[in-house]
Formats: C-alpha cells, sequence, structure tokens
C-alpha cells in the first residue's frame, strides 16, 4: 500500500537570486556597510556580518525574544525585521548597553540577582528591559511581570529576572516580594554519626 | 525564504502601483507575520513593497465624531494613544492583550488585519492544508486541533483568525478604508474577514493589489461599559482558546446596546448580531447571558473530545461570554483572568 | 536556627569562599553579549553555512534526491545525502555514544530509509546562510511512503519489558509480598491511571556546531552545542576515525540542555562530515522546528494502586509504567522505583515496559524518570491520603523511610523530614482546612497541595588540571559544561577555598577536550564529580607548596603534614599553631619554578555505593488560585525544600530550584507536544504553540536548603541541585488543584479544559 510523497518545487519559476547590495546600518553609534541582499534579516546581518553575537537567535520566528533589539530606543524582534529596511534608523544591541568590564545599572542588576543561568535569553531580556523602561509605562510587578512576557527563559530565572528589572526601575527603592532562600544548618546524619 | 526585490514606496499610490507592476509581489508593513511565513516558506513573494515610509501611521480624530487609525500606526502607538485609551479602552486593553511588547512595537494596525492563521497544519508543508494548498485536504478536521474554531466552520478549513485586535475592531463596528489599482473605498469590518467555504486559501475581501490605509472607528467606544476577556494556554504571548470583547451601553442595570465578538473560535472575528439584539432593552443577568451564549453556540460544531481537540471551546466559550458580560455590565473586570494580578480585589 | 535572605548578598571575595553566594564569575561575559555560544565562534578564512533538510514523511524510502537542480544555483557548494555520504565507521559501537541506550544508534544520512519525521535526508551547503536556506527549501525530494505506527495507546499489545542497555538504568525492583491479596484485605485504597504526553527539551539555544577547518591536516576546531565536549569528540573519533589533535571539541558556553545535549545531534556528524569532505569551514545550525526531531521526555502511561492499613501505614504499593521508544533503540528512563525508595511497603509490585513507535528514541529531559514518576507517585499518595482520612504531611511523615526499602541499605543522608517540617511551616500548612473547595479567595477557590520528590546523588568519574603560576594565579581546568548550572562560578570557589586563595585570583576553565575528561552534564553530579576532582588537582598543588615551603630556609612549617596544614587568605599555616604560616607568594618567589601544576581526579567508591542508599530530596508546598467557571489555574505561592548535602552556592543553587519548580510547573500546566499519528508527526514544533511558561505565570517561589553534612555520597558532601527542585512540584500543582475543587486530575498538562 505504497503511495509516493513529492516534496514540489515551492518557485515554478527558474530559481533565481537577487544579488547583495550595500546597506549601511547603525548599530551602537557607528555606521557599518555590508553586502546583503533584502533576505537578510536584521538578527543575521548583526550576527553572522557584523559580528554583534550578543545578540541572540533561539527561534527565528518572533517566538521568543531573544533577539531583542532596540530601534530608536524601541524593542523589537531582530529575527522579523529585514535589515535593508532598517537603513537609517538607530540600532543598539546589548553590546551598545555596556561592556563586561562597564556594565550597565541593568546588566549589573542582572548579575547581582543571579536572573540568568545558561545565558541564551539574557541580551534579550536585558534589551527588552531597557525598552521597558524607555517605554515608561510600567511600574508595578505585575505590569512588568507581563511586559517582560515577550522573552522566554528556558532556565526559568523569571523571578530573578523581575527583581534585577524593577531595582533599576525604581532605583533600588522598591523590594519586591519574590520569594526567599532560608538555609537550615547541617544536623549530623544517621549514617555519618553511625561511623 | 525565497528570494525577492524589495522596493521602499514612499506614497500609497505609488505602493499600489509598485505591487501591481509586479508579479507575485506582496505589501511588506512591519513584517511580523509576513516575514515569519516567508521564513516558513509559507509566503514566497518575488517582490516586496515595503510600507514604511507611507505617511499612514497618524491617529486623528474624524467630523463624525470617530477616529482614524493609520493603516501603519503600530498596534504600541495605537493602544497607547490618548484618544484610544480615553475613548476606546476596549481596542486598547484588546491590544495589549495579544503578542508581546517587542512585536506591537513593529506590527501595523493594517498587518494586524491580514495576519494568517496559526493552525499547525498551515503552519506545516509537510502536511496537507487547503488554506495553504487548496484541494490538499484539511488535516486539522481530526488531527490535534486545539488551535481551531469551532463556529462558521467547513469541511475545507476550521482554522482561527488570530488577532485580538480584530476582535474588539468587529464590536466597534469599524470600517476599513482601503485603496487598491481601482482606487478607495470601504469595507465593513464585519465584511472584511470571510468564513473558510469551499475557499479556505481567501481570509479576506480585499482585491487584488488593494492595500487597507486606515480604520476607522465609530463615535461610540462604550467606555463606560467594556471587557476583553481572553482565555489561553498561558498568562501571556498565547493565541486565544477563546476571547470576547465586549461593549455595552447601559442605563442603570438595562441594556440599551450591545456588541460583542469572539476571537480564537471562527476563521473570523464572530460576531452575532441576533444575540446582541437579545441583550438589548433587558435588564442584565446572569440568566439573561446564559442565553445568550447559548444563542452564540447553538450552531457550534466541535472537532474531537480530547485536550488535543477543540470541543471543549464550545463550552468554554459559553463561559466567556456569560463572564465577559458579567464584567462589562459591572465594570469589575479582571481583563486577563490568566494573569494572577496581586494587587487584584 | 534559621537564616532568611530575601536577596541573596554578594560577599566580600576573600579566600572563605565556598557555601557563600557569589556572583557568577561568567555572569559579565553573559550579560554583555561577550560569551560566545556554538554558532558563534568565527573561524580562519571563509565560512560556508549548512542547512538541514527534515524527512516530511514518518516511514518509508528516498527514491529520489533531484539534487542537480539546486546545485546548479550560483553559490551552492554541496548537497549531502545518503546518496553521496563518504564511507563511515561500520559497526553500531562506533555510533555510541556515552549515554546511548541499547540498541543501533541513529545514522544521519546512512541510507535512504525513513525512521522518524523530521529525519535529516540531507545537508545543502552554501555560501551564506540566505542562500542554503533558500536552496533547501527548493530542493525537491521524492518518498515512498509507508504505514507508520506512532500511536503509544494502540500499542500496548506490543509492548516488552525494558531491557537493560543504558548506563545507569535501574531496572523496576522485584516484588515483595503478595500485592494483589494485600490490596483487596486492604481497608483503604486507591488505583489511578496517569498520562502524560510527549515533552521537548527546548533549549533556548537551537543545536548548533561551528566547524573551524584550520588547513593542517583534518586538524578541526570544532564549536558545538553539547553538555559534554568530551562525549562529543569521543562519537566522532569513532566515526570519522579522527585523532584527539583533529576532533577538538570546544563548548565554552551552552544555552541550556537540559538533556538535549547528552548525547551528541546530528548537526554535529553533518557539520564535520562536510568540513572533512569539502575542507572547508561550515556552520550548521538546526531550526527550530527541527529541535523537535531527536528526542523528548516520552509520552507515558501510568497505573497505580495503593492501600493502607486503619493507621495509614500503606500495606500494598504498585506502580507500573509504559512509554514508546524508536525502532532501532531501547530509550530507558527510571520510573516506577521512587516508590520503594521513598515508601516502605510490605507488597509491593513494579512494572515497566516500552513501546516501539516510528519516532525518534526519546531523550532524557530534566529529572529523566524521576519527573515522570513522581507526578503519578506523589498524586498517588496524595490520594490515598484523602483515602484514609489523614492528612498529607502526615501520610508522608507516617510513611517515611528511614532506611532504603528496596535494597534495606541506610541512605548516607536523609533530611526529608526536616524538608517536610520546615517547608510546612514556611508555607503555613497548619492552617489548611483539609476538605476539598473549603477554601476561597474572593471568586477564585484557593488549593494547597503538598509532594516529596526524590533524585540520586551520583558521581561519575572526573578529572581537572590546576596551574599556579609565578604571578600567583591559579588556573583549573576540566572538560566539564556549564549549560547554566554554575560551574564556572562553584568550581572557582572550590578551587580558590581549597588554596586559599582570593576568587580573582583564580580562573576556571571548561568546555575544551584538550582540558582533562569530564562526564557529560547530567544527572545532577557535575558539582559532586568535578568539584572532588578540583579539589583533589589544587590539593596536588597545595601539597608541592608545602613541600617547597619546606625546603625554605628556617621554614616555619618545618614537619607538618599536609593534613596538619591550613590554606587561608594566600597563606599555608599549621594548624596547630596558626602563627607558623609562610605566604604562597613567597614560596613561589623562592622556589623560582614557573608554574606549579598538578592533576586531580575523582570517582565513585563502589564500596559505599554497594552499602549505601544516596540520593537527594525534597518537600514542595504550593498554593492556587483556581477561577472554576473558565479553569484557569494561578500558582501563587511555592516553597520548595531541599536536602542535597552541602550546597556549594546558594545564590546559584537556589536558581537550579526555582528553575526547577518553573519545570515542574510547566509540566503540571502547560508542556505537551502534540502527535498527530496519522500523520506521524508532532504539531506544534515551535515556541509559539509549545507553551513554556512566561514570565507573567511565575509569582513567589520560597527555597529552602536543609543542609545535610555527608561524605560518603560525596567527598565534598555535594549532592547536586539540578534535578531535585523540579520534583515533586507538578504532583504539589495536581494535588492542589484538587484540595481547591475537588476534582482529580490524573493527566498532564492541566490545562483549562480539564476542569470544565
Amino acid at each position: 500500500m505504497s503511495q509516493t510523497f513529492i516534496q514540489e518545487p515551492l518557485d515554478k519559476a527558474a530559481p533565481h537570486v537577487v544579488p547583495a547590495q550595500a546597506v549601511t546600518l547603525n548599530v551602537n553609534g557607528e555606521d557599518h556597510t555590508i553586502q546583503i541582499a533584502p533576505w537578510t534579516s536584521l538578527l543575521d546581518a548583526l550576527r553572522e556580518y557584523l559580528n554583534l553575537t550578543g545578540t541572540k537567535k533561539g527561534c527565528d520566528h518572533g517566538q521568543c525574544g531573544a533577539c531583542t533589539v532596540l530601534v530608536d530606543g524601541k524593542r523589537i524582534n531582530s529575527c522579523l525585521a529585514l535589515a535593508t529596511v532598517y537603513q537609517g534608523k538607530k540600532i543598539q544591541t546589548i553590546e551598545g548597553l555596556g561592556a563586561e568590564d562597564n556594565l550597565s545599572p541593568l546588566q549589573q542588576a542582572f548579575v547581582d540577582h543571579d536572573a540568568f543561568q545558561c545565558g541564551y535569553c539574557t541580551p534579550g531580556q536585558i534589551c527588552s528591559a531597557q525598552g521597558l523602561i524607555n517605554e515608561g509605562r510600567c511600574k508595578t510587578e505585575d505590569e512588568v511581570r507581563e511586559h517582560m512576557s515577550g522573552n522566554l527563559c528556558r532556565c526559568g530565572a523569571y523571578t530573578n529576572i523581575l527583581s534585577a528589572v524593577m531595582e533599576v526601575l525604581h532605583d533600588g527603592n522598591v523590594v519586591v516580594d519574590n520569594g526567599v532562600l532560608i538555609t537550615i544548618p547541617v544536623a549530623p546524619t544517621k549514617a555519618s554519626s553511625a561511623e | 525564504m525565497n528570494s525577492f526585490t524589495l522596493t521602499q514606496a514612499t506614497a500609497t499610490d505609488e505602493a499600489v502601483r509598485d505591487l501591481t507592476s509586479h508579479d507575485g509581489a506582496a505589501y511588506l508593513g512591519g513584517g511580523t507575520n509576513l516575514v515569519d511565513l516567508m521564513k516558513y516558506n509559507l509566503e514566497r513573494p518575488t517582490h516586496l513593497t515595503s510600507l514604511g515610509l507611507l505617511p499612514l501611521t497618524d491617529i486623528t480624530s474624524l467630523p463624525d465624531g470617530g477616529l482614524r487609525l493609520g493603516a501603519l500606526a503600530t498596534n504600541a502607538d495605537t493602544a497607547w494613544h490618548p484618544e484610544v485609551e480615553k475613548r476606546y479602552p476596549l481596542l486598547s486593553q484588546t491590544i495589549l492583550a495579544g503578542a508581546t511588547p517587542q512585536l506591537r512595537n513593529v506590527a501595523t494596525n493594517g498587518g494586524n488585519l491580514n495576519q494568517r492563521t496559526r493552525c499547525y497544519y498551515f503552519y506545516d508543508l509537510a502536511t496537507p492544508c487547503n488554506k495553504r494548498e487548496p484541494g490538499s485536504g484539511c488535516s486539522a478536521l481530526t488531527g490535534p486541533n486545539r488551535v481551531c474554531g469551532v463556529l462558521g466552520t467547513s469541511e475545507s478549513c476550521i482554522a482561527t483568525h488570530p488577532s485580538d485586535m480584530c476582535v474588539a475592531l468587529a464590536a466597534l463596528e469599524a470600517v476599513v478604508r482601503v485603496q487598491g489599482p481601482d482606487g478607495e473605498r470601504t469595507i465593513k469590518f464585519e465584511d472584511y474577514h470571510r468564513l473558510p467555504g469551499d475557499h479556505p486559501e481567501k481570509d479576506n475581501t480585499l482585491k487584488p493589489g488593494e492595500l487597507v490605509t486606515a480604520i476607522d472607528l465609530p463615535e461610540e467606544g462604550y467606555a463606560d461599559h467594556f471587557t476583553y476577556l481572553k482565555l489561553r494556554d498561558r498568562s501571556s504571548y498565547a493565541f486565544a482558546l477563546v476571547s470576547v470583547a465586549v461593549g455595552l451601553k447601559m442605563n442603570g442595570n438595562t441594556i440599551e446596546k450591545a456588541r460583542f465578538a469572539l476571537g480564537g473560535v471562527a476563521h473570523k472575528p464572530w460576531r452575532d448580531q441576533e444575540a446582541e439584539k437579545m441583550l438589548e432593552g433587558q435588564t442584565a443577568s446572569p440568566d439573561l447571558f446564559r442565553q445568550v451564549a447559548a444563542k452564540v453556540f447553538a450552531e457550534a460544531k466541535g472537532y474531537g473530545e480530547d485536550s488535543l481537540h477543540n470541543s471543549f471551546k464550545i463550552e468554554l466559550g459559553k463561559r466567556a461570554i456569560v463572564r465577559a458580560l458579567k464584567q462589562a455590565t459591572e465594570m469589575s473586570q479582571v481583563v486577563n483572568p490568566n494573569v494572577f494580578l496581586n494587587s487584584n480585589p | 536556627m534559621s537564616q532568611t535572605i530575601a536577596t541573596p548578598p554578594t560577599v566580600r571575595l576573600d579566600s572563605d569562599v565556598l557555601g557563600k553566594p557569589i556572583s557568577r564569575t561568567d555572569g559579565p561575559a553573559k550579560v554583555s553579549g561577550a560569551a560566545k555560544y556554538a554558532a558563534e565562534f568565527g573561524v580562519t578564512g571563509p565560512l560556508w553555512y549548512g542547512y538541514i533538510v527534515s524527512s516530511p514523511i514518518a516511514k518509508g524510502k528516498i527514491t529520489k534526491i533531484h539534487a542537480d537542480e539546486v546545485l546548479a544555483i550560483p553559490g551552492v557548494q554541496h548537497i549531502f545525502s545518503h546518496e553521496n555520504v563518504p564511507s563511515l565507521a561500520w559497526f553500531d559501537r562506533n555510533y555510541k555514544d556515552d549515554v546511548a541506550p541499547g540498541g543501533s544508534p541513529f545514522r544521519p544520512l546512512h541510507e535512504p530509509e525513513i525512521l522518524f519525521s523530521l529525519q535529516p535526508v540531507a545537508l545543502v551547503v552554501a555560501d551564506t546562510f540566505e542562500l542554503a536556506r533558500y536552496a533547501a527549501s527548493v530542493l525537491r525530494i521524492e518518498y515512498d511512503v509507508e504505514k507508520h505506527n506512532t500511536d503509544l495507546e494502540a500499542s500496548i499489545g506490543e509492548a516488552y519489558d525494558a531491557p537493560r542497555g543504558k548506563t545507569g538504568f535501574m531496572p523496576p525492583p522485584k516484588p515483595k509480598g503478595d500485592m494483589d491479596k494485600a490490596y483487596q484485605e486492604a481497608p483503604h485504597k486507591i488505583a489511578g491511571e496517569y498520562i502524560h504526553r510527549a515533552q521537548h527539551q527546548n533549549p533556548m539555544e537551537m543545536f548548533a556546531t561551528t566547524v573551524d577547518w584550520l588547513g593542517d591536516g583534518k586538524k578541526m576546531k570544532i564549536y558545538d552545542k553539547t553538555q559534554g565536549a568530551p562525549n562529543v569528540q569521543q562519537y566522532l573519533m569513532k566515526i570519522f576515525s579522527l585523532s584527539t589533535d583533529e576532533a577538538r571539541v570546544i563548548s565554552k558556553f551552552t544555552g541550556g540542555g537540559f538533556g538535549s545535549g547528552l548525547r551528541p545531534q546530528y548537526q554535529v556528524f553533518l557539520a564535520v562530515m562536510a568540513a572533512l569532505e569539502l575542507k572547508h569551514s561550515i556552520r550548521v545550525v538546526m531550526t527550530r522546528t527541527q529541535m523537535f526531531s531527536f528526542g523528548h521526555r516520552p509520552h507515558t502511561l501510568q497505573k497505580l494502586r495503593l492501600a493502607t492499613d486503619d493507621l495509614g501505614q500503606i500495606q500494598a504499593l504498585e506502580h507500573k509504567a509504559l512509554h514508546e521508544t524508536s525502532q532501532f533503540e531501547n530509550y530507558t528512563e527510571t520510573i516506577v522505583n521512587w516508590a520503594g525508595v521513598l515508601y516502605p511497603s510490605p507488597n509491593t509490585n513494579f512494572d515497566y515496559q516500552l513501546a516501539k513507535l516510528d519516532v525518534y528514541s526519546p531523550l532524557d529531559m530534566r529529572a529523566p524518570g524521576a519527573a515522570t514518576g513522581s507526578f503519578a507517585l506523589e498524586s498517588a499518595i496524595d490520594e490515598m491520603a484523602y483515602a484514609a482520612n489523614v492528612d498529607p504531611l502526615d501520610f508522608r511523615l507516617r510513611n517515611y523511610s528511614y532506611e532504603d526499602p528496596i535494597e534495606n541499605k541506610p541512605f548516607t543522608s536523609k533530611r526529608l523530614d526536616d524538608c517536610l517540617h520546615e517547608g510546612a511551616a514556611r508555607f503555613g500548612w497548619d492552617q489548611r482546612n483539609p476538605e476539598p473547595r473549603s477554601m476561597r479567595d474572593g471568586n477564585q477557590l484557593v488549593g494547597w497541595g503538598v509532594a516529596a520528590g526524590c533524585w540520586d546523588a551520583s558521581m561519575q568519574k572526573a578529572a581537572a588540571k590546576a596551574v599556579l603560576s609565578a604571578d600567583g594565579h591559579l588556573t583549573v581546568s576540566s572538560a566539564t559544561n556549564d549549560q547554566g548550572a554554575g560551574t564556572y562560578v562553584i568550581m572557582t570557589q572550590m578551587a580558590a577555598q581549597t588554596l586559599g586563595l582570593p576568587m580573582k585570583q583564580v580562573t576556571f576553565n571548561l568546555g575544551d577536550t584538550n582540558m582533562p575528561a569530564a562526564p557529560v552534564q547530567g544527572g545532577s553530579w557535575t558539582a559532586n564529580s568535578v568539584g572532588a576532582a578540583v579539589k583533589d588537582a589544587c590539593q596536588g598543588i597545595g601539597k608541592k607548596l608545602l613541600k617547597l615551603a619546606q625546603k625554605m630556609d628556617n621554614s616555619p612549617l618545618a614537619g607538618v603534614d599536609f593534613e596538619d596544614a591550613q590554606f587561608v587568605d594566600g597563606y599555608i599555616r599549621a594548624n596547630e599553631d596558626i602563627t607558623r604560616s609562610v605566604a604562597i607568594a613567597d614560596i613561589l618567589a623562592a622556589s623560582g619554578e614557573e608554574k606549579i601544576e598538578a592533576d586531580g581526579k575523582a570517582g565513585p567508591n563502589p564500596i559505599n555505593m554497594l552499602k549505601y542508599s544516596m540520593h537527594s530530596h525534597n518537600a514542595v508546598f504550593v498554593e492556587v488560585k483556581v477561577d472554576e467557571d473558565l479553569g484557569t489555574i494561578h500558582v501563587t505561592r511555592v516553597v520548595n525544600a531541599v536536602a542535597a548535602g552541602r550546597i556549594m552556592n546558594p545564590k546559584t543553587a537556589r536558581s537550579q530550584v526555582l528553575g526547577g519548580t518553573v519545570w515542574g510547573l510547566s509540566m503540571a500546566l502547560m508542556e505537551e507536544t502534540y502527535l498527530n499519528n496519522e500523520l506521524g508527526r508532532f504539531m506544534n514544533h515551535n515556541y509559539a504553540e509549545y507553551h513554556i511558561p512566561v514570565n507573567a505565570d511565575i509569582h513567589k517561589i520560597d527555597v529552602i536548603f536543609v543542609e545535610e553534612q555527608d561524605d560518603i555520597a560525596s567527598p565534598i558532601g555535594v549532592k547536586g541541585v539540578g534535578e531535585i527542585g523540579m520534583l515533586g512540584v507538578a504532583a504539589a500543582i495536581a494535588n492542589a488543584v484538587y484540595h481547591a475543587t475537588g476534582k482529580r486530575v490524573r493527566e498532564l498538562p492541566l490545562t483549562s479544559d480539564k476542569l470544565l
């Protein structure tokens, strides 16, 4: 009872490829000119052509937020942006927010609160948080949770992300009630005390 | 993704001309849906007419008391526009219940109308799907179809329209302004999207080359009695299983005018004008709301009983209508019941 | 006496660092975008891109690949498929990695047969990523389709007892007493069937490999996403006949794994094959859809029967499980054994079966087996407690195992009772009205639930190397991994503590096969195994330093044995008289040595393993609020109390438990991969429709560490916390939902429709 499944060619016409053109992107305050065709996403332009790999690819379809960058101060998913139409706009990536030896307040708060584990969603979370602060709309824990929900974190660092964002949003004047750590000291055990 | 050329148009008629002069061309708005579809090879345009430079981003008051939303205003700018927040809070909250801040910062109002279904099969080239490839069959009829519709479906397609914003626009009785090769025209919102019937490949009634230029809201914004209730599989960043947008005019406990629409259940934002009439002139009560909910889903058809299948949407939809009407009458709303709000009374 | 820390403070960096809440040493690199993941490394010379083509069918055979049409596109370099794959190793054993289950491992592009949907069938190589992606989209492939079977519930009749074969797999315990008789005669009894479908690990970083072709013979630097570079290296060496020099595998940062990176995935095979054939650098990155193509937590059907006497003492306990495996391997995990460890019963029966389906082999996913078994077991315990009219917390204490009831061995340490007590106190369990539907908050039903968990405290062979340079900087390395667990910082702490150096004077490197071998990061064994190896290496340095110190003129440390010396704040001191001390800097200066090196190693103690049962435990308390009309469930509060030996870093360990809690919540309420049996294909193969929690889903989570002294389970007293935090969570949520609504849901995830 065999049947055939044929993947039909998606393009009936002969395949053609549009040549690359010079595209100038303003990233972190500097103009960069690269040779790309219109099919290059802003995310791939940053990662593969400009070696700015801080911006992450987690799904490539706008479903995770790892690729979040700021464009004219607003947070967007760079994976769904065609680079060529972002010429003339001010693009800011994680590398533009602060460097390893000169962290921005948000970056420092993420370290202090252990607001990440594997670190892969982290640049997107931080850019998103910066966008949230720029928007000036959110103040409460609930608002920040909702407006940070465009960034998935598979490690589950959400409570610490909330703490980090709230700290910077309120200049350290708000204590977030999202859980404590309690340590109960060691007690001798049966096995070791029997030794 | 296939290869394509791209033109950045600067005026609406230029955009229409550019698109119609290229075979296999598509309009590019914010790109949040189109680029996604292109990456999955679901859309294969060979030319894009980019609309980013068109002067269609304004939100302006109309002489008749309504409000015009530019087609290229972003969802975020629309939701947070002072006039929208004040006069059409239903629309504002509905937009904010959809997608994410990142997507809303880019997605345009026009593009929101034209986004395509999230049916699993439409999104997977390896599976039969009449919407994607007419005549190939509908895998959703029997397969997992939790995301699919129960109202106005056909044997060809049970896909849903995924928008939140459009559910509010349906309840608000917006009018869509379009410009095409033959000039401008307007489309009543209820006529903009269509049911699948035998042609599920067509989502809406746009003619070839037509471009959405604006969405006009009538004067009535139901700012005193409204709600958007969205039920989904997580608190945020998920498409609706069922959603209900309600706008009411109340006099005391009497409903003078009622408009509501449902999302997540049909190929288009679902309005039932007979059900709306059942509310008008009546005293708000749980019994009345239950009767209305029963009427809306009287003809509903589920496609499978377990949790991978969507029959549960019929009961959930009824309950959502009852709750949404209650919230709108009392204005005691929990806008997003998926979210536990610490600050909620 | 307990210490409460709202936000763990950062301590001042001195040499007393072990057990302190120190921020990750790799943190600044991660928050600034400087940390490089597999797809982000530059190469020497130009880079080509490979794009993987996946099978649209679940079973059948490729009959034709129209490669010529695509090769004609300028910039397309090559198309690999079964038609032109080079001659490679023949025997199955060459394809077996360290953690492979029994059977014949899948060989990418080996043959035209299709064994599962989304099977990789071709690799298109082109000059740019965009071109490779495009070329892959126009590659026509013809298949003969055969009838597949992916339906577990329809395959119960063909199930067979799970065979051995996978390292670490424990077969079900032997039965005790007379289960059926005891069950029938008991005054209180319950029986339940529990189910969850496939779940996918879905780490944020998609699987990726960048091969840097060095142009020197077959030498490559292979940057791979993995939880264990050495495992990948061994796999590649055996298949492609490569030396360790030729196949150097590097994995500095891993964007999450959760089990998915335990085995080498097919992108590394394809990338290395292409690099070798084309003698060119190449990058291959999977798509998110392809992340659903190489393993998952299996769809599992479980049956439990429990019975107690009138005092609520368990008299009969039976746990059976069945899940799928692929046609080519016998994937196993430990599901039914935990009941026997946690709860003594005179009459028991356990059963564990597999059924072969046309899917890829399942793959370990955070707390494999235990997360599955724990949900069913701890739900059943709750049902049993209600049936016996005993408080669910009290029930667990009444049926507490003080020694391992299966093997009648003592636990090396077990403070589950303290977890239950401390967790209950923090949660306020004594305020609970046990009656279902009795607690409300406005129009929402409130439910409180509890569950316990158990995981192995295990150890693997690991090695490390320490180098102390003349300037006093200590560099320690081991080819281990940090998928987010905190390996970088805890190993730095371990090294700093051992030699009494400040953190800033210590660097820990990992993820390079040029470093001493370490096991894959899994099973919660990294902290224990690698930590002990790091300590051993540093002690090796310490011994050499002491000897050098004793060679110094008038050494104050003359005659002091290593065991009687301490390393504190840059000094070696005699325990008995700490004024007898020498600065390490002075020792180095006096010695004239450029550097001092030492190797360290650690491994399990087989005698202890025979004598003792070694486990970590936890107790989880949750509060849910349920909108009964709409079926929505909010987890508003969680207390997760964990006993896992010594905590090396409470800051990062807490994060592990927070993550585990989120995973448990995710399993309870959201995660499910929808398998279409007609198509033999997972359908929600993306992040939009495969739901994991977002920030708005997660509320207050208290973490309690009940520390244990345990020098038997581990030479450094550590049991690991990667898995344990997830356990109990899903059951506690389901139990809380029962308490809130009176509805017992035995099928996960607990989506709203199940409460309507």
